[in-house]
């Protein structure tokens, strides 16, 4: 039997990352929240790898911070191994990159969520959503609850009829051994969302004591530990870090898994879900690239409390037997004992084009998606969407214009722009080859881009601004110190130069001019730099990378200026493009159902040539021709 | 001038004056609709019940009084599949200035609008058959001025210079991805991009670029003509020299109104050369006049000139006003003719020899008719390097695309520079992302303002 359980200003459907940062951002917006989970004890459960960062992945955990979320707070308290990944490329392809102890992770969060006020957490099911004249309104679960809500943000993740795949055995199951949700989809559905079926998988968990670590490679965190959060330096950090271990699969494993292939539910053809390239089953690695003889696989501790280990890069859907011959085939496993096996879970989600930037349903007022459900594979691309859809439910229920970060502000505009604009035939990872303007989107300066902003909507703390303020300041002026700082061409200077195979100098020069020379970097120079003041790492090599790169920051922005011109560029979402002479069907179509805010949106549909670009963009002159008369 | 798409437009397509054949050509949604009102073909059928692509012999005929226009063969050509992508009809009648103008009248009266110059290829460009490069050669097919100019323009419709592109393209597309991959899968053991690698494959694309890079003066010529200037004292043979060249070559006279008299350009098509004789009729002038030409109007001439052809006298020595002369012309392109070799030499030729040592002197006699083909072939030397010559017609022409091609040049060897110097190599996709960009300018890849105004300029303003 029904009954009227609350009245909110906005739900979220999950507490998985973009449920979490949905939630938190809305009540600390001040909307009364509530947050429904099939389960309490998974709020924020990492299903998959225990990490959280890496390529592209690092960035947006950054950019979530700088805007006020909270995963790179989280993952700062709990983590047990961390690194600094491409340090021997560019800065702007540095890449933060933690493992974290998962229980621990989902006690921090869930307590989190606990504490914040104007946000109440329920476990339920959530049955359906209900719509009224092209209006979301509200939900209504398995117990019989009906919750009225100005705004209802979708972050199921991969729970919507999910189907577990072990070899020919197939169950219907959430991810982990939860419970699936089966009842939501048909809703989503009537209300004319059009869904798609996506797979991804995760590998064995293996128990530690069971592994042979006098063949494998260690691989111990870094150990200066620069940290996620904006908020946090860890420059005496006092934590133990724990190593992970690699290894290497053999002939022998490819075998094992190449005469087995018919029994894998991928390619026996059981699943017909779209699987992902940049995760891929251990036997799609061994058919696509059967000329590799090796792929790696990364050992990974779970947490500290616990035996479990995480075998990165084994993902698989064959059966249990198999997994175990070929488990026991890799050199450091061979008396391996698996404690969960590795599984192919298949799901629902919708196709995102059926969003606008902002996240909200195009033609389903009051209804926003963020995370899995959109077609997006991994905790941060998830918690990224979340916090937005989080930001423009809040703002939505307040008649606010949406918060829409673009391709040259934030990694999690190219993100959306991509989900949104593009759309998704496999899982989308988030990876630094998506963006444009890499040089500017950099991780160390996600607080630079994005801070301000998230103070002007109201999530960011004044303790965080402050903070921001001062680094920003300290920044500028050691820029200033070192620009007005010259060196003499002394012995000791030249000598100096000599030692880094740099030219040794005939006049004075800046401390400045010096760092700009490659071989030359902040640290060192102190030797030259005697009235140097003592500041923390973080700024000196902020300091460090805007003076190196400047030429090619500035060459970034002349292209950034390019872009932003054709973003600039708005169009009509109500525009009637089969009215438009000159352009081709195909484009038509496309144009028509995504709706593009912009013609530099609209450069970016698949379909959409150059040639209907510039028909547009004549389209739009000659109206404004027209109108200026 | 008000441009509305999707309508129909009309136009004479062939040139003015007296020939056997008009063509007047409709483009656009009613063109088949426009032709059948005024259009019956001896068989009876209209020509939207006719096959297309055929040609059908009829009548055109006034629609007020219906009186018969002319006798002529129209052929209907249907969308997608014609220049423009849209419909198009042809009229072919008698030609002359009188039948193709009242046909075209007829034409517009039944609601098709006169057509802007270019626009034709303009549509066939917004419709996406023909990219950008490819238009603008359409353009200069149509005002080429020597068939080699028509050969290189010919060869860029055909995307001669897009293929070109392709291949700088397709290796930096290739650098960039190798780039990406380094960068995106840190962990996973690809090949580790090699530095070495990628500055090879940097400095090829630079040479590309520079091949091309280097045919476009050539082009530039082949485009617009060798401006070339004629001086000397007067009587020294100029306007003989004139006469002989134009007596065998000329190719067009241009009027143009100038400020103190009308200045005329003649082009002489010079073995696929293509010469502007700059300022003939002032060339003659002096001359009839046995007036000092004045060191003011040699300046003058010289301005612009490519190339200066210094006559001078076999049968006098040099002159104060030759020696002035040939002081002003220091640092041009300069070919030295000596005339009147059939007289008895006075000229001081080793001076001569001298003064000019690295350019060519070519002996020659007007009046006896000797000379002139060494003339010929000197100049056709000049413009032409050895790979031109052996036919390969890919050359750059526009000053467009010569910007682009410079750009792109000077962001590759930013790049090459860059990880030479050991910069990060996610520093190098900047500038060969760059590189991309420009070359994808010339065929209109890269969609900026600048090339929406170009559209908006070249399209609708002359040809």
């Amino acid at each position: 039997m029904e009954y009227h359980a609350g009245d909110y200003d906005v739900i979220v459907v999950g507490a998985g990352h973009a449920g979490c940062e949905a939630a938190l951002a809305s009540a600390r917006l001040g909307c009364n929240t509530l947050v429904v989970t099939l389960n309490l004890d998974s709020v924020a459960l990492m299903a998959c790898n225990p990490a959280i960062g890496g390529t592209g992945k690092g960035h947006l955990v950054r950019e979530i911070d700088a805007l006020g979320g909270e995963m790179g707070l989280a993952i700062d308290k709990t983590f047990i191994q961390i690194k600094m990944l491409n340090t021997g490329k560019g800065p702007a392809v540095h890449s933060l990159r933690a493992q974290a102890d998962k229980k621990e992770y989902q006690a921090v969060m869930k307590k989190t969520l606990e504490e914040q006020q104007n946000l109440d957490l329920k476990q339920d099911e959530v049955t359906e959503i209900i719509v009224e004249k092209g209006r979301c309104t509200g939900i209504k679960t398995k117990n019989g609850a009906v919750y009225s809500a100005k705004a209802v943000v979708l972050t199921t993740g991969v729970y919507l009829k999910g189907k577990i795949y072990i070899g020919d055995i197939s169950y219907e199951g959430g991810p982990y051994g939860l419970f699936a949700a089966n009842a939501l989809s048909g809703s989503l559905e009537k209300a004319g969302l059009k869904l798609m079926r996506f797979k991804t998988g995760t590998p064995a968990r293996v128990h530690r004591d069971s592994l042979d670590y006098s063949v494998m490679i260690e691989q111990k965190g870094d150990k200066d530990i620069v940290p996620f959060s904006f908020m946090n330096e860890f420059e005496n950090l006092d934590r133990e870090q724990v190593s992970c271990w690699l290894t290497y699969t053999n002939e022998n494993t490819h075998r094992i898994v190449k005469e087995n292939l018919l029994r894998s539910a991928l390619y026996g053809g059981k699943i017909t879900g779209i699987g992902t390239r940049y995760c891929p089953s251990i036997e799609s690695k061994i058919m696509v690239f059967p000329d590799k003889t090796t792929h790696q696989l990364f050992i990974e501790p779970e947490g500290r409390d616990t035996c479990e280990m995480y075998v990165q890069g084994m993902s698989t859907s064959l059966p249990e037997d198999v997994q175990v011959q070929f488990y026991r085939s890799i050199k450091g496993l061979e008396r391996v004992k698996i404690m969960r096996t590795a599984y192919a879970i298949e799901y629902d989600c919708i196709d995102p084009t059926q969003l606008k930037l902002s996240l909200e349903c195009k033609e389903i007022e009051g209804l926003f998606c963020a995370g899995q459900i959109n077609g997006s594979s991994g905790y941060e691309e998830a918690a990224a969407q979340g916090i937005m859809a989080g930001i423009n439910a809040a703002r939505k229920t307040r008649g606010q214009q949406p918060v829409i970060l673009d391709r040259s502000e934030a990694y999690i505009g190219v993100l959306i722009d991509d989900l949104v604009t593009k759309g998704t035939q496999e899982p989308y990872r988030i990876m630094t080859s998506r963006a444009e303007y890499r040089l500017i989107l950099r991780q160390d300066n996600a607080d630079r881009r994005l801070t301000p902003k998230g103070y002007e909507i109201g999530l960011v703390t004044e303790e965080r601004y402050t903070k921001f303020k001062d680094k920003l300041k300290k920044i500028q002026d050691e820029i200033q110190r070192l620009k007005d700082t010259i060196v003499p061409p002394s012995k000791q200077t030249n000598a100096f130069l000599r030692e880094r195979e740099s030219a040794e100098i005939k006049t004075g020069i800046s401390l400045y001019e010096l760092l700009k020379r490659p071989e030359i970097d902040y640290e060192s120079l102190a030797a030259l730099d005697p009235e140097r003041p003592a500041l923390p790492k973080a700024i000196g090599k902020q300091v460090e990378t805007e003076i190196k790169y400047e030429g090619y920051i500035k060459k970034q922005l002349i292209q950034v200026e390019q872009f932003k011109k054709l973003e600039d560029k708005k169009l009509d979402p109500n525009l009637n493009y089969y009215d438009i002479k000159g352009l081709r069907l195909e484009a038509q179509e496309k144009l028509a159902k995504i709706k593009p805010t912009s013609v530099g949106q609209a450069s970016r549909i698949t379909g959409v040539s150059p040639a209907d670009i510039s028909v547009i963009m004549v389209y739009l002159e000659k109206k404004r021709r027209a109108e200026s008369k | 001038m008000v441009i509305r798409e999707g309508d129909t437009i009309a136009a004479v397509a062939t040139a003015p004056g007296e020939c056997g054949i008009g063509i007047v050509r409709i483009s656009g949604p009613e063109a088949i609709g426009i032709a059948d009102r005024v259009f019956r073909s001896v068989s009876g059928r209209t020509l939207k019940e006719l096959p297309g692509r055929r040609m059908n012999y009829g009548y055109i005929f006034s629609p007020d009084d219906g009186e018969k226009i002319d006798e002529v063969l129209v052929v209907a050509m249907k969308a997608p599949h014609t220049y423009t992508r849209e419909d198009i009809v042809e009229v072919h009648c008698h030609g002359g200035n009188v039948a193709v103008r009242k046909i075209l009248e007829t034409v517009l009266s039944m609601g098709a609008r006169l057509a802007q110059p270019g626009e034709f290829t303009k549509r066939a460009f917004l419709n996406g058959r023909i990219d950008l490069s490819q238009a603008e050669a359409v353009m200069d097919i149509i005002s080429s001025k020597s068939e080699m100019g028509l050969k290189t323009a010919v060869s860029q419709l055909e995307g001669g210079l897009s293929k070109q592109l392709d291949g700088i393209k397709d290796k930096l597309l290739y650098i960039m991805s190798r780039i990406e991959a380094s960068i995106d899968f840190p962990e996973h053991d690809i090949e580790e991009v090699t530095r070495d690698d990628l500055i090879q494959e940097t400095r090829s694309a630079i040479h590309m670029v520079e091949r091309l890079l280097s045919t476009s003066s050539t082009g530039k010529i082949v485009r617009e003509g060798l401006s070339t200037a004629i001086i000397g004292k007067p009587n020294v043979g100029k306007s003989s020299l004139l006469n002989a060249l134009l007596r065998e070559n000329r190719a067009i006279v241009t009027e143009i109104p100038g400020t103190t008299r009308d200045v005329i350009e003649e082009y002489v098509n010079l073995r696929g050369v293509p010469l502007k004789l700059v300022d003939t009729a002032g060339i003659r002038q002096t001359d009839d006049l046995v007036e000092s030409i004045g060191v003011e109007k040699t300046r003058e001439y010289l301005e612009s000139a490519d190339l200066v052809l210094l006559m001078l006298d076999a049968g006098r020595p040099l002159s104060e006003e030759d020696r002035i002369i040939i002081d002003i012309i220091k640092g041009k392109r300069v070919i030295v003719l000596i005339n009147k070799t059939d007289l008895e030499i006075r000229l001081e030729i080793d001076e001569i020899k001298k003064r000019f040592q690295e350019r060519p002197v070519i002996y020659m006699s007007l009046a006896q008719g000797t000379g002139l083909d060494v003339l010929e072939d000197t100049i056709y030397k000049m413009v032409f390097s050895d790979e031109i010559r052996t036919g390969d017609a890919v050359m750059v022409t526009r000053v467009r695309h010569v910007d682009c091609l410079k750009r792109a040049k000077k962001s590759l060897s930013d790049a090459a520079a860059a990880m030479l110097n050991k910069l990060p190599v996610d520093l190098v996709s900047i500038d060969i992302k760059a590189a991309l960009e420009a070359l994808g300018e010339i065929t209109g890849d890269n969609i900026t303002e600048e090339i929406i105004d170009r559209i908006f300029h070249d399209f609708c303003i002359g040809k």
